[in-house]
């Protein structure tokens, strides 16, 4: 026992967890039904957190696919790519999503930790900087710690603050990697990628952006932030997952750098590891053509977002600035999210929890993510399971009683731009207030004021 | 810009007080994870006050190294040559 006494603390809270009958971190459920259905303890529960954003887990044509490989490939690849060797299917889908990103060079990995472990890892050498968003998911930052580059991280979406740690090492030799993701995956908000770019290029940068929760989401062909942001030239390597819009397990890498192959021999999460069986590659690369094919599920999946993210900010919850299909309600403890999270299961809803040191700036958060699948009363079933536990709770106001130009702020606020991201942010603000944040909230909304001024609207551009 | 040793210690007790959301004693010896109930990314985000103040970056490996208020007392020092 004495080898995990230093888990003592940990264990006590999953303990106290698991003795409730709900422990948000070991949910099995019993079948999944289809993209927003599932069964838990012998319940139809509606899934509104399983990051399945264009809904294509159940697509016929990528089932079909799946099936067809593995009848005529078997189950799985048995070895490496570098040991044991490629299949066709392999090169085919890194030529697929190249093809799809404008790219030369396409490296797929056996999941989207392992692209951040092995693109990382490898880019920056022991006398190369490593400069991270800080609110970087745990992959980014295990990619950073699995090589010997020297690391720093700067505060969440600041290209002040960048420019300064640039700055800073300016007169240190070694090439500098930035790294940030395009929608960050707890609060559901975007990098100022264009601001981003400027820095980049005044200090002479690479640049990498993590798109896993935007690619099939942002831009117009849904490549992701850097599309919608205008700035895919200045990207240097764009790394991402097949395991949420695309709906299956992997992860990938484009770029145009001459040279890149050359990654396939000295990152080891790509050398060390079994490769994608064919299933998942013939189902990952049915749902990359389904995705370029189809960009009505785009629409379905923002119109989705927006409807939810309005609706939780409407009824007085403190959400994230911009409408993305990561929605999340910021709760005033771990306690309460639990709570919360509980009754909204025994409702039939089943949602995540996020809780520090995984979530920015210590915020609780009962995090939602929408999906093109979910119909629009089963939006509106959500909303209202969330205002009936929301009140339960003492969270929100009995009755909205929200001035109309305050949910409106677009039809007063001088020059602000029909669904302007400002302006929605601006509202979140003004609630917070209104209904006397915690500490953690406030600490949250002044971080996000700072942040603020001058932000384009990105999210959810058409 | 040169900062005596005392000014860096004085400015690194003054975030890491800051940073907690109550007051509490607690001296170079002090671990910053354990005494002080600081999760890794809390510590980070404090740590970045520390940064801005004396206009340095300390890298995250050595984040890791630092246990005490000391430690880090100490590693501000270093990466500002103040001693």
């Amino acid at each position: 026992m004495a080898l995990f006494d230093k888990y003592a603390p940990l264990m006590g809270q999953f303990e106290s967890l698991e003795s409730t009958g709900y422990n948000p971190f070991n949910v099995s459920f019993d079948r999944v039904l289809s993209p927003t259905e599932g069964v838990i303890a012998g319940r139809r529960i509606l899934l509104l957190g399983t990051n399945n954003y264009l809904g294509l887990t159940y697509d016929p044509d990528v089932i079909d696919a799946a099936v067809a490989a593995t009848r005529s490939l078997g189950a799985g690849t048995t070895g490496s790519r570098v040991a044991n060797g490629s299949y066709g299917g392999h090169r085919q889908l890194e030529r697929h999503l190249a093809d799809f990103y404008g790219r030369q060079h396409c490296m797929v990995f056996s999941t989207g930790y392992q692209a951040n472990l092995g693109i990382l890892s490898a880019l920056a050498g022991k006398d190369d900087h490593l400069i991270l968003d800080a609110d970087s998911h745990a992959s980014i930052y295990d990619g950073s710690r699995l090589g010997h580059a020297q690391v720093t991280r700067f505060r969440h979406n600041d290209p002040d603050d960048l420019d300064n740690r640039l700055r800073r090492l300016a007169d240190t030799p070694g090439d500098k990697v930035i790294v940030v993701e395009g929608i960050y995956s707890m609060l559901g908000d975007t990098a100022p990628l264009r601001e981003f770019v400027e820095v980049k290029r005044k200090w002479g940068a690479y640049l990498v952006v993590d798109e896993a929760h935007s690619l099939g989401v942002l831009g117009r062909t849904g490549r992701g932030l850097a599309e919608a942001a205008g700035v895919e030239d200045e990207v240097d390597f764009v790394v991402g997952t097949f395991s949420k819009s695309l709906g299956g397990i992997g992860g990938f890498c484009v770029s145009d750098m001459d040279g890149f192959d050359i990654l396939r021999v000295a990152s080891r999460p790509y050398m060390f590891t079994a490769s994608l069986p064919p299933a998942v590659v013939a189902a990952v690369t049915e749902a990359l053509n389904q995705l370029r094919h189809r960009p009505a599920l785009r629409q379905q999946l923002m119109d989705n977002a927006r409807r939810f993210h309005a609706g939780l900010g409407d009824l007085g919850f403190h959400v994230g600035p911009e409408a993305s299909p990561v929605v999340s309600a910021i709760m005033p403890d771990p306690k309460t999210a639990f709570a919360f999270w509980t009754r909204l299961l025994e409702a039939g809803l089943y949602t995540n929890v996020s809780l520090p040191p995984a979530t920015p700036k210590g915020l609780a958060l009962l995090r939602s993510s929408v999906s093109a699948a979910h119909s629009r009363s089963q939006i509106d079933h959500a909303l209202s399971l969330f205002a009936d536990t929301g009140r339960e709770l003492g969270l929100i106001p009995a009755e909205p009683a929200i001035p109309t130009w305050v949910k409106h702020p677009t039809a007063t606020l001088a020059g602000a731009e029909p669904q302007d991201a400002l302006a929605i942010g601006f509202r979140s603000q003004l609630l917070a207030r209104l209904a006397a944040p915690s500490k953690a909230m406030a600490k949250y909304y002044s971080a996000f004021r700072r942040q603020s001024p001058g932000r384009a609207r990105i999210v959810g551009d058409k | 810009m040169q900062n005596s040793a005392e000014q860096i210690r004085s400015l690194v007790f003054d975030a890491l007080r800051a940073a907690l959301d109550r007051p509490v004693e607690f001296s170079d010896d002090t671990n910053i994870t354990e005494g002080l109930g600081l999760d890794s990314v809390a510590v980070m985000d404090f740590v970045m006050e520390i940064e801005d103040a004396l206009d340095i970056s300390i890298p995250l490996d050595r984040i890791a190294e630092v246990k005490t208020v000391g430690d880090l007392v100490a590693a501000a020092q270093d990466l500002k040559g103040g001693r």
